[in-house]
């Protein structure tokens, strides 16, 4: 695989002195003792990664960990002290300032945790931004702006202003902004952090069929586990601006590197010994009855979730073997179409859950997929649901009585 | 001796001594400030006074609606039937002046200082020193490099009411949110165009802020440079003060506070966006969208 990014021993000194803190790190003190004795601050040490055309590379690490510094170190808005950024091949961090922009202007995009649109400009000069910025003449760059805003779904506020939209929007434009340079290197430091939870599953849809479309390098700065999970291929975790451990989620997750990185995944560890049907929750999602519930067409049912506010429903046999998932949109769309048989109106493509499965890698499938998912017997029997509200309930509640 | 630190004695060496040698950089200086002032004043005593109130009070109406047109159409019958008018053109024209030359070097003073730490730090007490000094002070030096007239009047205004301006210049551009310069800069902008594409359009509510405030100044300003012969209402209320003669004190003193209104609304009313000022006409309900 080709690499995108090499990062060979890079630091970032905040302070005065960055080669007397250096000779501090050499020397083998940490952050805290910089700090204390000099007042600079360590924002990253020692870091070295290689990352891969066309994966999306996440950074976590908690507050203050050095994610925004490395990721700002990549296109050199943050000036290293040491060490090299090579981007194919040719190392950022000794580039002089016009080969820098032309860099910028070429290759690569961003995303902000706070949007940083321009409230001046409208959504599609917002859009329009890199390729202006770049000379590109103004038909031209709006033509590009308008195709990237109907690919993010914003097409009919191109002429709103950005304090116009909601927080979702207003990220979906930040995402156009960079997609319309198209970039082959897009960085996004907590580009979804601010948004609420549905808006932000929203958004790594997006992202993620985005990249199915056009292979891009996205480094992806964030704090949520389930983010990282869902769309990373890789995650680095970072800790005091040192990267302590590299590897696909799963990896990191059976194998964490130390005690910090064991805590980041600490509700996953503690319910190491759980499984699927420990925590599937028989009332969560109305039962059909494939035999008598739907005797009478499909109204008794579509009431029926109605009134529990549910979307959807499952289906189980005379023997209380899952058969599949009835939703009202299914079952409306087979009497709009004349059918009253279930078969119809049938979905098959929600995978049921083993209820053996252990809770880590529940976790990583459920992530992906927001909604309640069948956990069955392994000879096929319903048992109950999982969301992922229950899964977190499940996890707090073990946390609280570890603490 | 009393004194012993003949600190008076010194800076009028000082001026003298600059005045001497200054290859006539100060002469010229003083030309240009005096055409350029005489030019505005001769532009708006050519317009007839029913005319350029009629300009003002639909300006009025278009910022701000017909509640302050009204005002303001009110403002200048007061002003033309107490027989103001000329004077307060002449006034406006040193204002003007004033306010122009103080923009021109204020608003890029206020953006070096806000790029450069270096010049911040210097700029910093000049300013203070410059607004904290009583607004005659700056009168005298005037008259002794200009003599006596508009020229003095002006540049002494412009001392007096360009801190301000750099001060929320300054202030403006550094408020600029972080991530928007970090934007500019991701996507390619060269320093110039991160400053005219994002920090001057983002520090724009706050330039015009200053912009309002160094006018309000300049007012003020220029009715006491009258005692180094500005002309204007300053004349009217600094005879009014000599005579005691209270009805040409209350008239023009009437005059000034007219005109100082009618300047602040209208300028302000540059500062806000447009459906900040509907919501405000409208008494604060706004339009939800
Ligand atoms: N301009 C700066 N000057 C001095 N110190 C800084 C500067 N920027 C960041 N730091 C320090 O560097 C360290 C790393 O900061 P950074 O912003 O990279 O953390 P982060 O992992 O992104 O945290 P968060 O999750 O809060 O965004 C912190 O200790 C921070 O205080
Ligand atoms: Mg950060």
């Amino acid at each position: 695989m080709q690499e995108k990014i090499v990062v060979k021993d890079l630091y970032k000194i905040f302070g005065p002195k960055p080669d007397q803190a250096m000779q501090m790190l050499r020397s083998g003190k940490d952050k805290d003792q910089i700090v204390r004795e000099t007042g600079m601050v360590v924002g990253v040490q020692k870091a070295n990664l290689h990352i891969n055309a066309g994966e999306i590379f996440v950074i976590m690490g908690l507050s203050g960990s050095g994610k925004s510094t490395l990721i700002r170190l990549l296109n050199r808005l943050i000036e290293p002290s040491s060490g090299q950024v090579l981007v194919d091949g040719q190392d950022v961090a000794s580039m002089d300032p016009r080969e820098l922009i032309k860099l910028r202007r070429r290759d690569m995009a961003m995303v902000f945790q706070s949007f940083a649109l321009l409230p001046h400009l409208t959504v599609l000069a917002n859009a329009a931004f890199g390729l202006e910025v770049s000379g590109v003449p103004r038909k031209e760059r709006e033509a590009r702006a308008m195709k990237v805003l109907e690919q993010v779904g914003l097409g009919a506020y191109a002429n709103r202003y950005p304090r116009e939209l909601s927080g979702g929007m207003q990220q979906r434009a930040g995402l156009a902004r960079a997609l319309a340079v198209d970039p082959s290197l897009m960085l996004m430091d907590e580009a979804f952090s601010a948004l609420d939870p549905l808006k932000r599953t929203e958004m790594q849809d997006l992202l993620l069929d985005l990249q199915r479309e056009q292979q891009r390098t996205i480094i992806f700065v964030s704090h949520d586990l389930d983010e990282a999970c869902r769309i990373g291929n890789r995650i680095a975790i970072m800790e005091g601006g040192r990267i302590v451990q590299i590897g696909t989620p799963d990896e990191i997750i059976r194998n964490p590197a130390d005690e910090y990185v064991r805590a980041f995944f600490n509700g996953v560890d503690v319910n190491k010994y759980l499984s699927a049907k420990d925590i599937a929750d028989a009332d969560a999602v109305p039962v059909f009855k494939a035999h008598g519930d739907f005797a009478n067409g499909f109204h008794d049912a579509i009431e029926r979730l109605r009134a529990v506010r549910r979307n959807y429903g499952f289906v189980v046999d005379g023997e209380r073997k899952l058969v599949g998932t009835v939703s009202i949109d299914s079952m409306i769309r087979s009497l709009e179409s004349g059918s009253t048989e279930l078969a119809h109106a049938l979905l098959t493509d929600l995978p049921p859950v083993n209820g053996n499965l252990n809770l880590r890698e529940l976790i990583c499938r459920i992530v992906k997929m927001p909604y309640p998912l069948p956990v069955i017997e392994p000879q096929g029997q319903y048992i109950g649901a999982v969301t992922q509200t229950i899964l977190l309930k499940k996890m707090a509640k073990e946390e609280l009585s570890h603490a | 001796m009393r004194d012993f630190l003949p600190i008076g004695e010194w800076a009028e060496k000082t001026i003298n001594f600059i005045l001497e040698n200054d290859h006539g950089v100060l002469e010229n200086l003083g030309d240009v400030v005096g055409e350029m002032t005489a030019l505005t004043e001769q532009l708006l005593q050519l317009v007839p006074d029913w005319l350029l109130a009629g300009i003002f009070v639909a300006v009025g109406f278009w910022r701000l609606g017909w509640k302050f047109a009204l005002i303001s159409a009110a403002a200048f019958v007061v002003i033309i039937g107490t027989g103001f008018w000329p004077a307060t053109m002449v006034t406006l024209a040193l204002i003007i002046a004033a306010t122009l030359i103080s923009l021109l070097v204020g608003i890029p003073l206020g953006i070096a200082a806000a790029l450069n730490r270096r010049i911040n730090y210097f700029l910093r007490p000049v300013l203070d020193f410059m607004q904290t000094m009583p607004a005659f002070v700056y009168l005298i030096p005037a008259a002794m490099v200009f003599g006596l007239g508009r020229v003095p009047a002006v540049l002494a205004t412009v001392i007096f009411a360009m801190p301000p301006v750099v001060r929320l210049t300054a202030l403006g551009i550094r408020q600029v949110n972080k991530e928007q310069v970090e934007a500019g800069i991701t996507f390619g902008c060269t320093p110039l165009q991160v400053l005219l594409k994002i920090q001057i359009p983002g520090a724009l509510p706050s330039i015009m802020a200053g912009i309002n405030q160094t006018i309000m100044m300049a007012l003020s300003m220029v009715i006491i440079a009258s005692m180094v012969g500005g002309g204007g209402l300053g004349n009217n209320v600094l005879a009014s003060i000599q005579r005691l003669d209270i009805g040409l004190g209350f008239e023009s003193g009437l005059a000034v506070v007219l005109l100082a209104i009618i300047l602040d609304r209208l300028t302000e009313s540059f500062g806000v966006r447009k459906e900040e000022r509907i919501a405000r006409r409208q008494g604060g309900q706004g339009q939800e969208s």
